[in-house]
């Protein structure tokens, strides 16, 4: 049983499109299921869309698909801001939809270098494999940053 | 034991006490004939030995013993204060600091023994004969009591008058010491199963330790409590010993006895029936007993103090919830759509009246009186001048101007360079000063006082002052300025100059200063505080220094102002005036959108083009033009519509948004959105 538990972790996976995401759940703080009004701050990153007020908390917001090179969000029933903690950053990213916790073992996860020799998708930790569904887990620590364009 | 919780209250009085030592320290070198500071310097090295000793800090303890020897040698006139002696103390501080630096980094105190400070130590006392002193002074303090196994306890006269009053009335007093077992785990439900037996025959009405600090289970596996009743010994015996986990029960009788009897001189008054069965060893109240009981008391009095220590984290915490409430409170004024009928404005307005209060004394405990950050002052200009070979007086006012916390840890780094800039640059050598005909001490003056809503801190010399002329050489040769504008640069202008990156007018660079990269510095952290610095300066005279600093930072007056359909907010302390102009009034110097306002030609600043804000390209007839001031210049914002003044709490971005430009923080507007307040100083640049 412990042997286990050390192997697997727990990631909360997202859509955005067509792909599936996942962050380790340790980094999420909470969901957000509302619409927020979002103040922009000028001179960021066209992907920083601003910042909220969460319960007293200024939180910036990040678009996943923008920095990732999709269209812009539109927000449906499903979409969902995704508000996650590391290293005392605060981030929202805005995901389309949350679909599930998901446990998944060491053995089902690859690293990226065996898929793309590409050094630019570093925030990228792997790619997990589910039932045939196939994850991208991403580090946050590479992803949430503003002097990448 | 895991001493982890008290390793703060460790460091942080070990902090004071190093601070009170330092101060100590500086008044015995100015005069060194009074002894009166030296018991005090005593008392502190003392407690700082005993404190390192308990968390296990052996190194720091051997140095405060050996302190500790020296400073009893000097008690006991056997050395006298010297300037070399004082060097060594101060010197044993710095150790014992940097002890305390290590602690506080590492959790351990590291394994630099300072081998030559003690040596330094003991050749000061050696010379003297008298080595016994380093055993005396060890085993000197802490002596009295804890002789006996049992300890008769000191009652006081109300006890006394309460014992007496039941003999009076045929019943017997006993001292009752109950040891529980050492495997007790509640020891607090046991000691209550305890107390409940007593009281079905008894009543008590003394307790050591208290009754709330048994319950609070704050007493080792003992206690002893005094009670009165009819029964005899056997019965307490017999029922105490059918409780478990009681390992040994001391019962002894106390004796009533009037305090009149034989020995005591006092009391004659007291000549009511003297009931007596006088038993010799088990006496309660000699006169010594009582005098004990007094000086007790005394003791606890000044060890408590009505202060609280509190984490700063817990007060933002406090702070926090108070600026939501503030908020919330907005937003309920300004709800829509209900019926606000005399009760409701009522209830709104004393909500407002509350709230408002509830700020302040928020506010209030988190302000904190200048003197944390001045009080190493003293010692840091008694080091520089030594050091510099000059001879500096500093004197010191507004100690207990009070401001916030936040501000109060920020403004001793610009402070400790102005300081050393007076010293370095200020003040002249004593030979100079000798051939000026000035005193041959030069002085320093560092005040605090609130003016309004600022706190403004002076710092000012009587040194050289501020050669203007050579400053303005100098930003010539820099290239900051061309020769025929500076020659229409007022002298504020050119004073200016000194707080420009890099910039200095010493010729050789000095251990302290004169690297430029001093007075940029200061200006650049009070203006992040909000504040302002301003020079005065008189050659040959000297030079003053304000800093102007607003008395808190987390919330303030600001103008809330649209740019396109955002909400933006101004510090409105910087805001000099509103003003309607057209857009012809607009005109352009080297592609530089300016108007004359007062006469004088001010730079403005399309907030929406800056800001970026996204809106349609419409020429409205009059343009709303906000004009601030920073230092003395002034830049006009354009901006779409005012929307009013308002009391903003200022948000942190975070760590994220850290180093945006042009937006300095957020705050939350009473509909729950954030507005952003805007940086004045990088925009009117």
């Amino acid at each position: 049983m412990a042997d286990s538990i050390s192997e697997t972790k727990k990631y909360l996976i997202f859509k955005l499109g067509n792909e599936e995401y996942g962050i380790d759940i340790h980094k999420i703080t909470t969901i957000i299921e509302k619409d927020m009004n979002i103040a922009r701050v000028p001179k960021t990153p066209l992907f920083l869309k601003g910042v909220i007020n969460l319960r007293g908390e200024i939180i910036p917001i990040m678009s996943l698909r923008i920095r990732f090179g999709q269209s812009e969000d539109i927000f449906t029933e499903d979409s969902r801001i995704v508000i996650v903690k590391f290293d005392e950053i605060s981030v929202g990213l805005i995901v389309d939809a949350v679909i599930e916790v998901l446990e998944l073992d060491e053995e089902a996860t690859e690293s990226i270098s065996n898929i793309a020799g590409d050094i630019s998708l570093d925030y990228i930790t792997g790619v997990g494999k589910a039932n045939g569904r196939i994850i991208t887990l991403l580090n946050l620590d590479k992803l949430v940053t503003l002097n990448e364009e | 034991m895991d001493m982890s919780q008290y390793l703060e209250i460790f460091i942080e009085e070990t902090r004071e006490h190093l601070q009170s030592l330092n101060q100590c320290l500086l008044k015995m070198e100015k005069n060194p004939e009074d002894n009166s500071m030296l018991n005090e310097v005593f008392r502190v090295a003392h407690t700082l030995k005993g404190m390192s000793g308990t968390m296990g800090f052996t190194r720091m303890s051997r140095l405060t013993h050996d302190m500790e020897d020296v400073l009893h040698a000097l008690r006991s006139n056997e050395i006298k204060v010297s300037p070399k002696l004082i060097d060594i103390l101060f010197k044993c501080l710095d150790a014992l600091d940097s002890y305390t630096t290590m602690v506080v980094e590492t959790g351990s105190e590291g394994t630099e023994e300072y081998l030559q400070i003690i040596q330094a130590l003991a050749s000061v006392i050696k010379g003297e004969p008298h080595d016994e002193i380093v055993t005396t002074v060890s085993a000197e303090p802490v002596k009295s009591g804890n002789d006996s196994a049992v300890e008769t306890l000191s009652l006081n006269q109300y006890d006394l008058n309460v014992i007496n009053k039941a003999a009076d009335l045929g019943n017997n007093t006993y001292q009752i010491t109950i040891k529980l077992n050492k495997g007790c785990v509640l020891k607090s439900a046991r000691s209550f199963i305890i107390f409940k037996t007593l009281e079905r025959h008894s009543e008590i009405i003394k307790s050591q330790p208290k009754v709330e600090d048994i319950e609070d289970e704050k007493f080792d596996f003992e206690f002893t409590v005094v009670v009165i009743s009819k029964e005899g010994e056997e019965v307490f015996n017999k029922d105490l010993n059918s409780i478990s986990e009681v390992d040994e029960i001391i019962i002894k009788l106390i004796e009533a006895k009037r305090q009149v009897v034989a020995q005591t001189v006092s009391d004659a008054a007291s000549t009511g029936t003297v009931k007596t069965i006088v038993q010799e060893e088990n006496t309660v109240s000699t006169e010594a007993d009582v005098t004990q009981v007094k000086t007790d008391t005394g003791v606890k009095k000044a060890k408590t103090g009505k202060t609280v220590r509190v984490d700063i984290d817990r007060l933002d915490v406090l702070l926090n919830l108070v600026s939501e409430l503030i908020i919330q409170k907005t937003r309920l004024e300004g709800l829509e759509g209900i019926n606000k009928t005399q009760d409701y404005v009522e209830t709104i307005e004393y909500l407002e009246r509350i709230t408002t209060n509830l700020h302040d004394a928020v506010m209030k405990v988190r302000m904190v009186p200048v003197e944390t950050v001045f009080n190493r002052f003293p010692r840091m200009i008694r080091d520089i001048s030594k050091d510099l070979g000059k001879e500096v007086l500093l004197t010191m006012s507004g100690e207990e101007t009070e401001l916030d916390r936040t501000v109060i840890d920020e403004i001793g780094d610009p402070l400790i360079h102005l300081l050393r800039n007076s010293v370095d640059h200020g003040i002249e050598s004593t030979e100079s000063r000798k051939s000026l005909g000035k005193d041959e001490a030069g002085n320093i003056a560092l005040r605090a006082y609130q003016d309004g809503n600022n706190v403004v801190i002076e710092v000012e010399d009587d040194g050289e002052g501020i050669n203007v002329d050579k400053v303005k050489k100098k930003a010539i040769e820099k290239g900051l300025v061309n020769k025929d504008m500076a020659a229409n640069l007022t002298k504020k202008d050119i004073i200016d100059f000194l707080f420009r990156p890099s910039f200095s007018t010493m010729d050789k660079v000095t251990d302290l200063s004169g690297r430029g990269v001093g007075l940029d510095v200061v200006k650049t952290k009070i203006e992040a505080l909000g504040g302002v610095v301003e020079v005065e300066t008189e050659l040959g005279k000297g030079s003053k220094f304000f800093i102007r600093l607003p008395l808190t930072l987390a919330i303030i007056q600001a103008l809330l102002v649209m740019v396109g359909n955002e909400k933006y907010a101004i510090q409105l302390s910087s805001i000099q005036k509103i003003m309607n102009i057209t857009p012809e009034e607009i005109k352009l110097v080297q592609k530089q959108e300016v108007v004359l306002y007062r006469n004088t030609v001010i730079p403005i600043v399309r907030l929406d083009k800056v800001l970026e804000v996204p809106k349609e390209d419409v020429q409205p007839k009059l343009l709303t033009l906000v004009i601030v001031k920073r230092g003395d210049r002034l830049t006009g914002f354009v901006v779409d519509k005012i929307l009013g003044q308002q009391e903003i709490v200022q948000k942190s971005l975070g760590k994220f948004l850290s180093g945006i430009k042009l937006i300095t923080s957020a705050t939350i507007l009473g509909d729950g959105n954030v507005a952003l307040i805007i940086d004045v100083n990088s925009l009117a640049h």
